[in-house]
Formats: C-alpha cells, sequence, structure tokens
C-alpha cells in the first residue's frame, strides 16, 4: 500500500505538490494543480447524505480508558429501546474498533464496502454502498424461535472497520490521510437510511480523525459533542484541551459525563472512590466552564462484564444505579437535540 | 504526573535540555506538554506534524547518557507508534512493553497491537495488566471491576510472556496528581510490590530478549 510522504506539507497548504517532499508522491500532480486547495467535494455529498439524518452526535474524550465506547454503545442502546427510533453507531477509531465487540458483533462482515482495502490510494476509492450491520444479525434465529422471545432490534445499525477486518488480529497500521479516507466513506458511502440518531464513537484525543470528522460534517450540521471522563485532574486536563478543541472547530458541546464517579463496594455496599477527584472532579470543572455537567456514572463491574460479552448493561441491570445514571444522561442528550430541532420541524411540534 | 508541570524546556549547544523530575537527576523527562503556552491548550495536529515532533525529540534531544529510554505513547497503530520506531530504530536495542486491563474489550485492541509489534519488528519484552481488581478500603473485599483474566489470555494467546497484574490503587493516582512520592507516602500499597516486581522482570529479562 502507498504511504504518504514524510513531511508532506498537506493537501490544502500552499505548498502542496511543490515542496521537496512531494517528488515522487502518487497525488503530486493532482495538489500541483492546486485541486487539493478547493474544499472537498465529499463535504457537499456528506451534507446531502445526512438529509435524511435528523440527529449528530460526536462522542468525545480527552484520555484513553475513561469508557467512552461503552458510554457511545450504551447510549445507541438506550435510544434505540423505542422501536420507532432508528439509531446508527458509527465507530471511527480506525486503530482500535471496540464497537463490534461491545455491541455483541464480532464476526460480523460489512457488505461491499470490504474490497476499498485492497485500492493502492486513498483518492481512488471507488463509492460503494454498504449498509451498516445491524443488531438483528447477530441474533441466532432457530434460539430465539424456541426461548419464545419478540425482540428484534432492526433500529439500530453499526458500521466499523472492526467489520472490514477478517481476523481479529488484524492491525490497521495507517497514518492520517489512510483514516481521513475512510472516515469519509464511512460517512459518504453507508447506506445510513433515514434515522433519527447517528452517534460518532471516537479515538482518544483531537488529531485526525476528530478534525476529520467535524470537517467532513461541517455542512451537515453537528447536533454537538458529548465529552466523557473520569473524576481524576489527569483527565479532566485533556478534557478542557477537548473542550477547547470543541471551541476552536466551532462543535456544540451537549455536556460532559463522568464516568467511573464512585464505586460501591459489592460486599459490605460502602462507597470508595477508585479514581480520586483531587481537583472536585467533572463536576467544579463544569461549573468552572459553564458547561453542563449531563450526569456521574458510577463504576459497576457490571458494566465491563456486559460490554465483555457483548450485552446491553441497561437490559443486564436495569434498577442498578448506573443503568439509572445512564438513561438520566440519555434523556437530557434527547433533550437537547430536542431543542435544536431544524425550524421546520418546530413549526410542526410545537 | 511526574510533578514537572509548568517547567520550562531550554537549548543547550547540543539540542533542547530534557526536565529533570528528581533530585538525584536520574529521570529526565520530554513532551509536548512543555512546548504549549497553557494546559488547556489543545494541540490539533495531523499526522505529519506529529511525525515531525517526534522525530525531533528523538534527534533534537540532548539526552546524554542513557540506560533506558521509556517511550510513552497514546493508544491505537498509527502515526505516532510508526514515527516513534522508524526515529528509534537506528539506535537499538528496541522493544515494547504492552499495557492491557483485564476486560475482553481490551484484549481485543491490544491484540491488534501485538500485530502491529510484529509487523514493524519491534521484540515484545512482555505484557503487563493494570487495573487489576480493588481492594475495598473498608473490608478488604477484592472486585474485579474491569473483568478479569486479560492480561494472561493475552499472554496465552500470543505467546508473549506476562509480566504481572497491578491492582487499582486510589493513592497511586492521588499521589501522582498532588505531587507526593508514592513510594515514601504508601509503602504498603498493593500497587508497589507489584509494580517493583515488573520493573525487575523487565530489568533482568530485556537485555536477553532485545539482543
Amino acid at each position: 500500500m502507498e504511504e504518504v510522504p514524510q513531511g508532506c506539507p498537506g493537501t490544502g497548504s500552499a505548498q502542496a505538490g511543490r515542496g521537496a517532499s512531494c517528488q515522487g508522491c502518487p497525488n503530486q500532480r493532482l495538489c500541483a494543480s492546486g485541486a487539493g486547495a478547493a474544499p472537498d467535494p465529499a463535504i457537499e455529498e456528506i451534507k446531502e447524505k445526512m438529509k435524511t439524518v435528523k440527529h449528530k452526535i460526536l462522542v468525545l474524550s480527552g484520555k484513553g480508558g475513561v469508557g467512552k465506547s461503552t458510554f457511545s454503545a450504551h447510549l445507541a442502546h438506550g435510544l434505540a429501546e423505542d422501536e420507532n427510533t432508528q439509531v446508527a453507531l458509527l465507530d471511527i477509531d480506525i486503530c482500535g474498533p471496540s464497537i463490534p465487540k461491545i455491541m455483541g458483533l464480532e464476526g460480523e462482515q460489512a457488505c461491499a464496502l470490504g474490497h476499498v482495502f485492497r485500492t493502492d490510494t486513498v483518492w481512488a476509492c471507488s463509492t460503494v454502498l454498504s449498509p451498516p450491520v445491524y443488531l438483528s444479525a447477530s441474533i441466532d434465529w432457530a434460539t430465539l424461535l424456541d426461548s419464545g422471545t419478540q425482540f428484534v432490534e432492526d433500529n439500530l445499525g453499526v458500521m466499523s472497520v472492526g467489520f472490514l477486518l477478517s481476523s481479529p488480529d488484524d492491525a490497521v497500521i495507517w497514518r492520517g490521510p489512510k483514516k481521513n479516507g475512510m472516515i469519509k466513506q464511512f460517512l459518504r458511502d453507508v447506506d445510513w437510511g433515514e434515522l433519527d440518531y447517528l452517534i460518532v464513537d471516537t479515538p482518544p484525543g483531537t488529531s485526525d480523525e476528530h478534525l476529520s470528522a467535524v470537517q467532513y460534517l461541517s455542512a451537515a450540521r453537528l447536533d454537538g459533542a458529548v465529552i466523557i471522563t473520569t473524576p481524576q485532574e489527569v483527565s479532566l486536563q485533556d478534557v478542557r484541551k477537548e473542550i477547547n478543541f470543541c471551541h476552536k472547530v466551532k462543535v456544540p458541546i451537549i455536556g460532559v459525563v463522568e464516568n467511573m464517579s464512585v464505586f460501591v463496594c459489592p460486599k459490605c455496599k460502602k462507597e470508595s472512590q477508585i479514581f480520586p477527584p483531587t481537583t472536585g472532579g467533572a463536576e467544579v470543572m463544569c461549573q468552572d466552564l459553564k458547561i453542563p455537567l449531563l450526569g456521574k456514572v458510577p463504576l459497576d463491574p457490571h458494566i465491563g462484564k456486559s460490554c465483555d460479552k457483548g450485552q446491553s448493561f441497561l437490559t443486564d441491570a436495569p434498577a442498578s444505579a448506573a443503568a439509572l445514571a445512564y438513561r438520566s444522561i440519555i434523556q437530557r442528550i434527547q433533550e437537547f437535540c430536542g431543542h435544536h430541532q431544524p425550524k421546520e420541524e418546530h413549526l410542526v411540534g410545537s | 504526573m511526574l510533578r514537572a508541570q509548568g517547567r520550562a524546556v531550554h537549548q543547550c549547544d547540543s539540542g533542547w535540555v530534557p526536565v529533570f523530575v528528581d533530585q538525584e537527576q536520574s529521570i529526565s523527562l520530554m513532551s509536548v506538554g512543555f512546548l504549549l503556552e497553557s494546559p488547556d491548550e489543545a494541540v490539533v495536529w495531523r499526522g505529519p506534524k506529529k511525525n515531525a515532533l517526534i522525530k525531533q525529540f528523538v534527534s533534537d534531544v540532548a539526552w546524554g547518557q542513557l540506560d533506558y529510554l521509556v517511550v510513552d505513547t497514546p493508544p491505537g497503530t498509527s502515526d505516532e507508534h510508526m514515527a516513534a520506531v522508524e526515529a528509534l530504530r537506528p539506535y537499538g536495542p528496541l522493544g515494547a512493553l504492552v499495557v492491557t486491563t483485564p476486560q475482553a474489550v481490551s484484549v481485543g485492541d491490544v491484540r491488534r497491537e501485538l500485530t502491529f509489534c510484529r509487523k514493524t519488528g519491534l521484540q515484545v519484552v512482555g505484557i503487563v495488566e493494570n487495573m487489576s481488581g480493588f481492594v475495598c478500603p473498608h473490608c478488604t473485599e477484592c472486585t474485579n471491576v474491569f473483568s478479569r483474566g486479560g492480561g494472561a489470555e493475552l499472554a496465552r494467546l500470543t505467546g508473549v510472556p506476562f509480566l504481572g497484574s497491578v491492582p487499582l490503587d486510589p493513592e497511586l493516582t492521588r499521589s501522582l496528581e498532588e505531587g507526593r512520592d508514592f513510594i515514601r507516602d504508601f509503602p504498603q500499597s498493593p500497587a508497589f510490590p507489584a509494580l517493583s516486581s515488573i520493573a525487575q522482570k523487565v530489568l533482568s529479562e530485556a537485555p536477553a530478549r532485545l539482543s
């Protein structure tokens, strides 16, 4: 597979195609012609595609390991519990695609989009429509009919690079430009259909994936971002950078979720703080920065177990403090999105 | 985490001077954190810019004589990881310590990290399982808050040595954030013997594995 050269000045730069490091790059002529400086046509194409998607939510975190993918998955599960709500979850963590496992879809393969991995350059990818993988795909129909249960989740679709990899050991060792191309394809070439919510799960940080997601969705109106943190200052410090990023790229902030807030010992039922909020946790930070704190989720060992089994924690332990916290947060997110309807819908709904 | 926030990086004839974090000057540190005007400033860079800085961190910092250079990376198998391997390879020997939590979800991602190591010719010194159980301070019951068995499972799947598990200790977190000397203040912590044992294994086994 061909790589973008080291020291690539960037396709939008004045030096595009003209720099010393551009020599020998397969895209040199394209860049030198000035085509790279023009806005990417994909932005308009994605805007058209996203017309059938009512609400788009980015889930961000500054740090890794704070439970962002767990939250994204359960946000999707929670919204999809209403069978009249169409939900999709897009995993743009290209190098660490854990969403298929958390959603119980490990081993599923996406149709048609698979061959994009064999093209040589990002620019030459052909447009191929692929539907997302629906949760109903993972159901063992024989067992389901025997057990007499009725639920079928065909209102929750998932897309991830994980569905395009043939082995759980396959690594996606890609630099930024290739990851960006994949994200563009996910947004433009997946047959999302009519959706009430598109949730975009991201890797930690403020880099290529985040810039690309925001850039490609720039004309399609992102409702906003939910930022996940744990109570520690080390995590909050990175959240402040994430908030800074949202301001820079003009993405509204729906609010912050504090994960792994408190731990209740299953034996003695006493509370402990495994990740101590040495500077007051997310609550103080949100007050200082005047950003909504959507809620605090306690550290419940059952959450991890449900994720490992690919099941929804909300159905596994519906009365637990953590499930109640999740539901309250999901409701606040729905309220935020409801207040930010496009103008035509305000006339109908009010 | 090493109580070096707010320190400045100076230049000398041989390049940037790394920041020493202890009195004895046995641990020095370089991070993009030292180059930011404010700790809240977001570094919103695409790959090529990150790669360039990583190269500079390797070749333009006056590290001096070192027994070990430990490189902390973000999660993933992308620009930073490739840049670090490329920049450091000429200075061998080079190895990797791979960290997971006990959960299957973490193991799922770390398997791909191990493939990255194999493909880039990075010798893996061993696997560490972090956040491995929490002992309730009220009743001493140990709970597996992030499931169990991931580290050993990963080692079994891949044939890489399992170096040990580090339990969750809130005092370790607190110490790191309040600028206290963890080892001096909490010698009874269950995390300390675990970390110490892993460090010993690295010191004794790394030279043989990396030669």
